[in-house]
């Protein structure tokens, strides 16, 4: 599904990712752990194609296809979707219409029909369970006033309704309680399938005793220093990255 | 050729016009020879042509005024034409000799294809849905008494109503723009809705339906008499070319006891091109009087004209009268817009709400300038003003000029003001989710609108917001 090759990106004139190479298959649920600074979040935004990193060089292979020439709003069409550490508030714009808007605009990429905001409605509806999120949520401005445990909720509604193939969580445990990690994960694992599959981006281990890792990668100074099964997670819990770091 | 025009053309040769001049023009500059043959063009009155005569003299007594932020050509007022009457176009055959590009915008604004023929000026069947409609209409106000018609025929038909309100809520010397609107307007809307009638259509459905054709110096007049109500909505989201660069219009609005009228403005006129070169000048006064109990709404998108010059204002005159004003500007590459409303409260326990969105994107610079003023013996006023703008881009500008003159103790007033960005991460948030940075932005700023769009009537709102997002057009990244 995806394949990055010695990819290399810069925020400005300072090197971030040195050389990152990873396979994703559909199915698999990849952990991409590390200190803070080690570039794990950079990798999720340049997935998704955030206009503030630069690849210098390396490939990205979507499907087959080369995701780097992809604006993000096509990469989103292509089914990619990254669960922000930091979701951005719209005010003005609800919940359910912007869900709706973007859930339209995929549909449409794809040559599929739009659906009413009736019908539309009925799939919130059901998907907001998953989240145990309550409906005047939907009618809430995005993301405004939320507090950080409902705009994590949030973002993995989104990712309900847009039912994304390749959906990376960028630190989506950063900031919750132990009650908003159980959901949140939940959520997570209701919307795993064979064909799709899942990055999760963290800093710490205790996500993944909710969320079980085919793969945990240790992601130092830009570079993966460390690959290994979900037993990984927790030595590295057990003993902090700096045995990693330094052997690196 | 009638009597009238016969008269017509025999003054025009007596005036000492040349006569090779096509008899529907006349030449450029403005004298009092000019208004006299507006004024006789229209077989007017007697009083209207004389209002008009005092309306020139003390035009001609005032200078333009430049107190506002804006910065144009000068205008040559004697190199102007003041009158040519409404040529007839010939019609286009299929929607294939209208320009791709306004059909484009068109698409994207939503607008049905026979209604697209309409505004482009395409022949349509007479049995075209719109004609009947139209029809069906007229019948329908006119059971209720409701006049509405071209300021024209107004003057002809129900000349003791025009008499009576012309001029008494925006006199001919109320400023420069006003005074030259009244020498030399064209033509315009007259409403009248009679006592306790609500009147049964939103006439903003009517004029879309009879989009007329509006000139260079417009008068409207809208009386809602006591207790009654109506909706109009002036103005198309459409783009709107016309060659005339400068435009003044006037608009009086007159609210009797427990009348209530709401005066929506979509405002899309030519903005010149991306260096500011050509686009439309507007100049216009829009005033209303509200008597007791009386609401006056005002609600306005202006996404159109180089320039702006627009005060949407409300005279508080009777005890617990309501002023309210909601406008969304935008304004993008060189366009400029200086615009904001004034609030005088006279009445006791009178009401004032002013809501003002600005959005400024590319090399646009965006005034909101308002007064509120509260007169002595204006028991109990209140007014909330909210004051937010916009900014796209790093060459843009977004001003604000509030005066407040308060001459009762018991007034309250509140003002918020707010000034924000449109973040990189808010676009990229929006693309993330699979939307283009096109519709990304149009959601976005329709958000920051909110307030105001809900005022507009239904079938406009969705519309005005697609026109943000086509003014806002290629303004990030």
């Amino acid at each position: 599904m995806l394949k990055i090759e010695n990819l290399h990106a810069n925020v400005g004139d300072k090197e971030i990712l040195k050389g990152i190479s990873l396979t994703v298959n559909a199915g698999e649920v990849h952990a991409i752990m590390g200190p803070n600074g080690s570039g794990k979040s950079t990798l999720a935004q340049v997935i998704a194609g955030h206009p503030g990193y630069e690849v210098t060089s390396g490939s990205v292979i979507y499907e087959g296809a080369d995701l780097l020439a992809l604006q993000p709003e096509e990469r989103a069409q292509h089914g990619i979707f990254l669960a922000f550490q930091y979701p951005v508030e719209i005010p003005g714009v609800t919940n359910a219409y912007f869900l709706r808007s973007a859930y339209n605009e995929i549909r449409k990429a794809r040559g599929e029909e739009e659906v009413d905001p009736m019908d539309f409605l009925d799939l919130m509806e059901q998907k907001i369970k998953l989240v145990e999120m309550d409906e005047a949520m939907l009618h809430r401005s995005v993301n405004a006033g939320f507090s950080g445990g409902e705009k994590k909720r949030n973002e993995i509604l989104q990712m309900a309704v847009l039912a994304p193939k390749l959906a990376i969580l960028d630190e989506t445990d950063s900031g919750l309680d132990i009650d908003a990690l159980r959901i949140v994960a939940h959520g997570v694992n209701q919307l795993k399938r064979p064909d799709n599959a899942t990055i999760v981006v963290t800093h710490y281990q205790r996500l993944l005793n909710y969320i079980v890792p085919d793969f945990v990668h240790v992601l130092a100074a830009g570079r993966i220093v460390k690959s290994g099964g979900k037993e990984l997670a927790l030595e590295l819990e057990a003993k902090g990255y700096d045995w990693i770091t330094e052997a690196a | 050729m009638s009597a009238s025009i016969e008269s017509l053309v025999n003054k025009e040769y007596a005036y000492g016009f040349v006569s090779d001049i096509d008899a529907d023009t006349i030449p450029k500059g403005l004298n009092e020879d000019v208004v006299r043959l507006i004024s006789a063009k229209k077989n007017e009155p007697a009083w209207l042509l004389e209002w008009r005569l005092k309306a020139y003299r003390r035009w001609t007594t005032m200078t333009e005024p430049h107190w506002a932020n804006i910065t144009y050509t000068p205008v040559d007022y004697q190199n102007l034409r003041y009158y040519s009457a409404p040529k007839s176009v010939k019609p286009l055959q299929s929607l294939d000799e209208v320009d791709p590009e306004l059909l484009k915008v068109y698409g994207k604004l939503g607008i049905s294809l026979n209604e697209q023929k309409r505004m482009s000026g395409v022949a349509v069947d007479a049995i075209f849905d719109s004609v009947s409609v139209g029809t069906t209409m007229k019948e329908e106000l006119s059971k209720h008494g409701v006049i509405f018609c071209s300021f024209t025929e107004a003057v002809h038909n129900h000349p003791e109503l025009v008499q009576r309100f012309l001029g008494s809520v925006v006199p001919y010397s109320d400023n420069f723009f006003a005074a030259l609107n009244s020498a030399v307007f064209s033509d315009g809307s007259f409403c009248y809705v009679p006592k306790g009638v609500k009147c049964p259509i939103e006439l903003s459905t009517y004029f879309r339906i009879n989009a007329a054709e509006t000139g260079q110096f417009e008068r409207t007049l809208i009386v809602a008499d006591e207790g009654a109500s109506v909706s109009y909505l002036e103005g198309c989201t459409a783009p709107k070319r016309d060659e005339n660069q400068l435009h003044a219009a006037v608009v009086e609005i007159i609210a009797l006891d427990d009348a209530n009228v709401k005066y929506s403005t979509v405002q899309n006129w030519y903005a010149g091109d991306k260096e500011g070169v050509g686009g439309i000048y507007n100049f216009v006064t829009k005033r209303g009087k509200a008597m007791t109990n009386a609401k006056i709404s005002w609600t306005q998108v202006e996404t159109g004209s180089a320039i702006t010059w627009k005060y949407p204002s409300v005279i508080l005159q009777g005890d617990n009268s309501t002023g309210e004003f909601y406008s969304v500007a935008v304004v993008n590459n060189k366009q400029q817009a200086d615009t904001g409303t004034k609030m005088i409260h006279i009445g006791k326990n009178t009401k004032s709400t002013i809501i003002s969105k600005g959005i400024s994107a590319g090399q646009g610079q965006n005034s909101y300038r308002g007064q509120v003023k509260v007169l002595p013996k204006a028991e109990n006023a209140r007014n909330y003003t909210q004051c937010d703008s916009m900014l796209v881009g790093n060459k843009c500008g977004a001003h604000t000029f509030p005066y407040i003159e308060v001459g009762n103790n018991t007034a309250t007033l509140e003002h918020e003001a707010s000034t924000s960005k449109i973040g990189e991460d808010q676009i990229f948030y929006c693309k993330a989710r699979g939307l283009s940075a096109e519709n990304a932005i149009s959601l976005i700023v329709s958000g920051f609108c909110k307030e105001v769009f809900k005022e507009l009537p239904m079938e406009f709102a969705l519309e005005a917001q697609q026109l943000l997002g086509i003014t806002l057009e290629g303004s990030v990244g």
